[in-house]
Parts: C-alpha cells; structure tokens; sequence
C-alpha cells in the first residue's frame, strides 16, 4: 500500500515496466543459485520449509494486512488442501499426473473450504471474524480425529510423491528437485499475490479494511470484497498445503490446529502487516529462529513469545515497518546521522538482552537439570552452574547494557527526530 | 433417573467453573471492547499461584492469596500492556492478548516444567459428600458448587446494589458519559481486568485439582469460555450463565448417554452398508456421542453466529 505512486506510474508509462518487474527477477535468480551457496541437505529442508511458509503467511497476510480480518483458524485451509494432495498420491489417477501441477487441487479445495466457510464467516470484520475462524477452526481439527476416511485420524496419512508421472523425466526422488517445484511455485504465488493486491478488488480490500462505512457509500458491498479476499487467501493457503503434502509426505491433525493456526499469525505479524514483503521476512526469520534457536536452547519458544508480545507493543509494524521507518531519512540524504547513535543503543540492548537470555537460561537450568549435572554450555564456553561468577557476569551485562541502551535513547530520539525532518529551504 | 440427577450435578459444575472464567471475559469485553485471548491464562496462572502457595502453607491459604496475585498481575498487563497497544486499535490488541498467552504458557513451562505438577485437593473435602443411589457426588464438588455459586451472588450483589458496580455499569454502555462526570474511567478498566482476571484465577484454583494443573490447561479450557461467552452475547453477564450451563450440561450427558448414529440412521430407514469398513460412510455410521462431546459447544457458536450473531442474549453485534 505504499507504492501506490510508484506502480500509478508505471501503469501511466503502459505495460510492465522493468523497475517493476526487476525485484521479481531477482528474487527468481536468487531462488536459483541458492541451493548453490547453500549445499547441505539440511539448508535445503530448511529452505523448502521457508518458501512453504512464506506462500502460507502471504496468503495470510491477505487476510490481516490487506482485509483487516484477523484469522484463528488460517490453518485450516492449508491443511485440507494438503490432506486432499496425499489422497491425490494415494489414487491411481496419480500415476498420469505430473507431480508439479497437483498443489492446484490443493489450491481448489482449500478455495472451496474457504467458498463455504466465507459465505457467513465474512459478514463482519473484526472481532466476529476472528471468533469466527476460531470456532471454525476448532471445528475442523476437532473433526480430523472423527473423520478418519479423510483425516487418517490420529496418526494422520500419508503418501508417496515419487508414484507420479515423471516430469521431464525429473521423480523429484531428491531434495533438491522438491526446492525447485516449491521454488517455482513461490515464485508464481508471490507473483499473483501480488498482481491480486494491485487488481481494484485488492485495493477495495483496502479500503474496506480502513473504513467499511466509507467503502459501502461508495457502492462497494463490503462483505463482498471480503469474501473474495477471503476466498483467495484460502486458494493460495491451499497451494502451500499442496507443497507441504509433496515436501513431507505426510499430514496430521497438527497441520490444522490452533497452534498453527497461531503461529501463522505470529510469523505475518513479526515480519509485519503493513507491507506485501512483510510476511516473507517474517517467514524467514521465523523459520530461522526456529531452527537456529530450537538447536541452541530448549526455551526458545519463551524467546519467540516473547519477541512477539514485544512487536505487538513497541513495533506495531514489524520488521519491515521498522525497515520502511527509514525511508525518509534515505531520502533525505540523513541516514548517516543515525549510525552512532544507533550503535550507541543497540549494541548495549543486544548486551543486556544476551545477558538477560543468559540469566534465564541459568535459572532454567539449575531449577531443571538433572542432578548432579551442573555443567552447561552457552555462548561456546562450559561453566558450572553452582559456581556465582557467571550468575553475576549476566546480571551485569543485563543491568549494565540497560542502564546504557536508556543513557543512548535520548540522543537517538533526538537524532531520529532530527533525520526526520527536511532541511529548511534557505534561498 | 438417578444417572440424570448425577450428570445434572457434574454438568452444573462444569458449567458454574465455565462461567467463573466467562464473567470476567465478558465484563472485561464489554467494557473495554477487548476480546482476552489470554484469560484462560490467568486461569492457569491461579492453578499455579495456588500450588506453589499450598506447599507453604495449604490449599486454603492458596485459595485466599492467588487469586488476589493473579489479578494484580493483570492489572499490571491492563496498565502496561493493553493500555498501550489500544491505541493501535481493536484488531491488534486481540493479537497482543494472543501472544500474551502464548508467553504466559512459556513461562509457567519455565518455571514449573512441563509436566503435571502434584496440586492436590485438600484432605477435609476428600471423599463423597452424599450418594444418590449408587453414585458417590465428591465432596469437592459440592464445594465448587457452592463456591462458585457464591461469587456469582458477591458479583451480582457488588454490579447492581453498589455505587462501584454502579459506575461500572454506566461505563459498560456510556463510557465517555462517566468520564465526562469526573469518574477515572482508565482506573475503572483496569479494576474491572483485575477482577476479571482474579476471577478466572480463582476458577484455576479450585479447578486445578480436579482437571489436573499442566501447561495445557489454559489451551483446553481457553477456546470453551470463547465459545461460551459468544454464544451467550457478548457483555451479558446472565447469557454467560445460560451459556455455560447450557454447554456444561451438554457435554456432559453427550458424553454420560452413548448415543449411536447408527441407531439414528437405522431409526431413520436407512440400511447400514456392509461391510461397513470399507464404506465411505463408515465415519457417520460409527460416529457415537462421546466421540463429539467436545465438538458440540463449537458446533453449537458456528450455528449460533450464523444465525444469530448477538449470540443467545447479546444486545449488541459483536
């Protein structure tokens, strides 16, 4: 929604034109060598788990960023549409269908849901929505234990890829040809995701969001703008589930919960709302911090939680609001003026907050650990956690970078404030 | 006729620990505008507060001070937290609620671990208070019964008979009204969170020994008082009362009377299919009542926000 004048022109001048289409030519060179820079099994899991998660938040994002509907039950629509992709596996018409075209049926089937679901969950925005989608969403997890024909129950079902057609003589046996379907796929979902966002339903969607009464007097029914966001949004959480379905095979009652209904919400919302890249960082920070911290510590969880609560307090925008806030001060050639404060306040908070992660982690181990097992590793050095010293080493970094990161803030306020403004004009 | 009067009781008692929690959320709701994603998290934190308390000094020390501890700490989340994301509007405060949660839940596996922790009911209300034939009613249920029962009376008492429930009740539908008469309505919110919340503590109190304190306990129980409080619209104290009893005794009897679809659908004129596990219908056909027992009150929200958005006694849309 902010480069409104940005793509205004280029529609002006006709046609695509390349500023418009050079971030999409990047991004797809940049899926491309990828898996190049990065050649372990375990990066390329870790990347198709990326790109499934960002076509998930995206087509979230459809929802909370663009609808202002704020969906519980977001879920849902992947996982029916990847539960529908392994009982695709599982028929024998899978043999004559190449596999990179079945995150479609996916995609038709979480659209179908959505068709259902949206024609009285999209009456009203808001609180109802969201209740709503909770009460929907329980509904269909709950349900997944009791429709077995279906859901497999418990254990979930599962399928095998590889029975598919070849493509192009590819079986997609390895990793690595599952990253370039889910890259492609990325890639072209992002794209209509997009072009969706810049069609006059997108931009309605808008203004429905910011102010339905306004939008009706115009003669647009908001339920209907709604409703076809909604519905698309459910289209594209298919595809991902599609690509969930082909990546791990499998699927279970845990692909349609509320906790990943929730964490949808947390990805979109740490990578923030407010712009159409938003979700993608969010995706890939969240994933990263997934992997990364869950490999370090057992508490990552209260790490990521808490990151969270304080993005909803402090940076209601998220990361890339936080990335766009210096837009201005870019453009006012005042970004220099920034870098000493910065570095004045966040190298003190990225202290206290590495001391006050220390301390927890301590505290979590001495209350926790087995007996007799007082050694632990953090930060790649072993101590022990009966010894005093490093209790006291992380309560000062903790306090010490606090009591720093406050002395700074005033000046980069200050700073901040002064990057802000536009010189006078003095001729 | 005895097995009703039983399931009567547990479903009363199901119910009335529903509605603890729901009268909190709806007061809260109603005043603030603010749906608490994290109320069934005070709840937990109540179980919590009152064990760690009941190691020191007993289960009824613990039912005195944790609910207290529980509704300071949220009037400590109203005044630093939710105060300051209400400026950014409804939607994103139901997210910090969310993530509240979530971060509650994190820090009691922090603190307490993982695992259920030994909150156990007290001594003197072990055993069985009477027996309606051959069924023993727990002593501890009656207590709850009571218990709960008393609070509501306290709440109806203090809402419609004092100056403060007074105040609350005019700020619930005229807020600018009652600020504009010198009250500090700001204070009135964050009275009102902290009651609710202390509300709900002292439902995890007395629930926590029964339904065992985990640090799942709020996600089993946080999307019911939900579905409770929608069902019974929104800001109505005594539609969250209706409602819970309704989903109390529903869920209850589903799960006490074994009702069979096959019964229905054979009762119907349909024929069962044979062999029945190879059907695509072997779903409906062995689908019994317990099975959907906690499907029901969801179910029964859908239809209701269908149908009837303002919910069984709500005045006003969500």
């Amino acid at each position: 929604m902010t480069d409104t004048a940005q793509t205004s022109q280029a529609r002006a001048q006709g046609g695509v034109t390349l500023s418009a289409a050079l971030p999409w030519i990047i991004a797809g060179l940049f899926l491309l060598v990828m898996p190049f820079i990065f050649q372990s099994n375990s990066a390329i899991t870790i990347m198709n788990q990326m790109a499934i998660t960002i076509i998930f938040a995206l087509s979230y994002n459809m929802l909370l960023g663009q609808g202002g509907m704020l969906s519980f039950g977001h879920a849902v629509y992947m996982g029916v549409g990847g539960f529908l992709c392994v009982h695709i596996m599982n028929w024998e018409i899978f043999g004559s269908l190449p596999l990179p075209i079945l995150p479609i049926f996916g995609g038709i089937f979480g659209l179908i849901l959505a068709l259902i679901v949206g024609s009285f969950s999209t009456r009203k925005a808001g609180t109802v929505f969201a209740m709503i989608s909770l009460g929907v969403g329980e509904l269909i997890a709950a349900c997944s234990v009791i429709i077995v024909v279906f859901f497999g129950g418990e254990e979930g079902i599962s399928g095998d890829r590889t029975y598919g057609l070849p493509f192009f003589g590819i079986e997609f046996l390895t990793q690595i040809e599952v990253y370039y379907l889910i890259a492609f796929w990325l890639l072209v979902s992002a794209l209509l995701m997009y072009l969706f966002s810049r069609t006059p339903i997108g931009r309605m969607a808008n203004a429905v969001r910011d102010n339905p009464e306004r939008a009706e007097f115009l003669g647009y029914s908001a339920r209907w703008v709604r409703f076809y966001s909604f519905i698309a949004a459910g289209f594209f959480a298919g595809i991902a589930g599609g690509l969930f379905a082909i990546n791990y095979e499998i699927l279970t009652e845990e692909n349609l919960n509320l906790h990943t209904s929730g964490s949808i919400l947390l990805v979109t919302f740490l990578g923030g709302v407010g712009f159409f890249f938003g979700p993608i960082i969010g995706a890939i920070v969240f994933t990263l911090l997934q992997t990364v911290l869950s490999l370090e510590t057992e508490l990552w969880a209260l790490y990521v939680g808490a990151l969270f609560v304080a993005t909803v307090m402090f940076f209601p925008g998220g990361l890339s609001g936080v990335l766009m806030m210096h837009g201005t001060p870019i453009k006012l050639g005042k970004w220099r003026m920034l870098v000493k404060p910065y570095i004045k306040v966040l190298v003190p908070a990225v202290l206290c907050i590495l001391g006050l992660a220390g301390f927890i982690e301590l505290m979590f181990h001495a209350r926790h650990a087995a007996i007799g097992e007082s050694e632990m590793t953090l930060f790649w050095t072993t101590f022990d956690h009966s010894n005093p010293m490093p209790w006291i080493v992380f309560a000062v970094l903790a306090l010490g970078g606090f009591w720093l990161a406050r002395k700074g803030s005033p000046e980069l306020t200050g700073a901040w404030h002064e990057a802000n403004t536009p010189d006078e004009v003095s001729e | 006729m005895d097995l009703i009067l039983v399931n009567l009781i547990d479903g009363l008692v199901t119910g009335l620990l529903l509605f603890m929690l729901s009268a909190g959320l709806t007061l809260i709701f109603s005043m603030m505008g603010v749906l608490n994603f994290a109320h069934a998290s005070f709840y937990m934190l109540g179980a919590y507060f009152a064990y760690q308390i009941s190691t020191y000094v007993g289960f009824w020390m613990g039912l005195l001070i944790a609910p207290p501890i529980v509704g300071l700490v949220g009037a400590a989340v109203e005044r630093y937290g939710l105060r300051r994301v209400h400026q950014y509007g409804h939607v994103p405060e139901l997210i910090f609620t969310f993530g509240l949660a979530l971060l509650i839940e994190e820090l009691v596996k922090f603190i307490w671990g993982n695992d259920q922790i030994p909150y156990q009911i007290p001594e003197i209300l072990e055993g069985a208070a009477f027996s309606i034939s051959s069924y023993d009613i727990p002593a501890y249920k009656v207590f709850m019964i009571f218990l709960s029962l008393a609070i509501f009376l306290g709440l109806l008492y203090v809402l419609t008979r004092t100056r403060v429930g007074m105040i609350i009740q005019a700020a619930l539908s005229y807020p600018r009204t009652v600020e504009a008469l010198g009250h500090n309505v700001p204070l009135v919110f964050m009275g009102v969170f902290g009651v609710g919340t202390a509300l709900a503590g002292v439902a995890g109190v007395i629930a926590g020994p029964v339904l065992s304190t985990f640090p799942g306990m709020a996600v089993v129980l946080g999307s019911i008082v939900f579905v409770t409080i929608v069902i019974g619209g929104l800001g109505s104290l005594g539609g969250a009362l209706v409602a819970a009893l309704i989903i109390g005794w529903l869920t209850t009897f589903a799960k006490a009377y074994n009702v069979r679809m096959e019964d229905i659908l054979t009762g119907l004129g349909f024929n069962k299919p044979d062999p029945i596990w190879d059907s695509a219908w072997r779903d409906l056909w062995t689908l019994t009542s317990p099975q959907i027992a906690d499907i029901l009150p969801y179910l029964l929200m859908v239809l209701i926000l269908v149908f009837r958005p303002y919910g069984l006694f709500g005045k006003r849309d969500v």
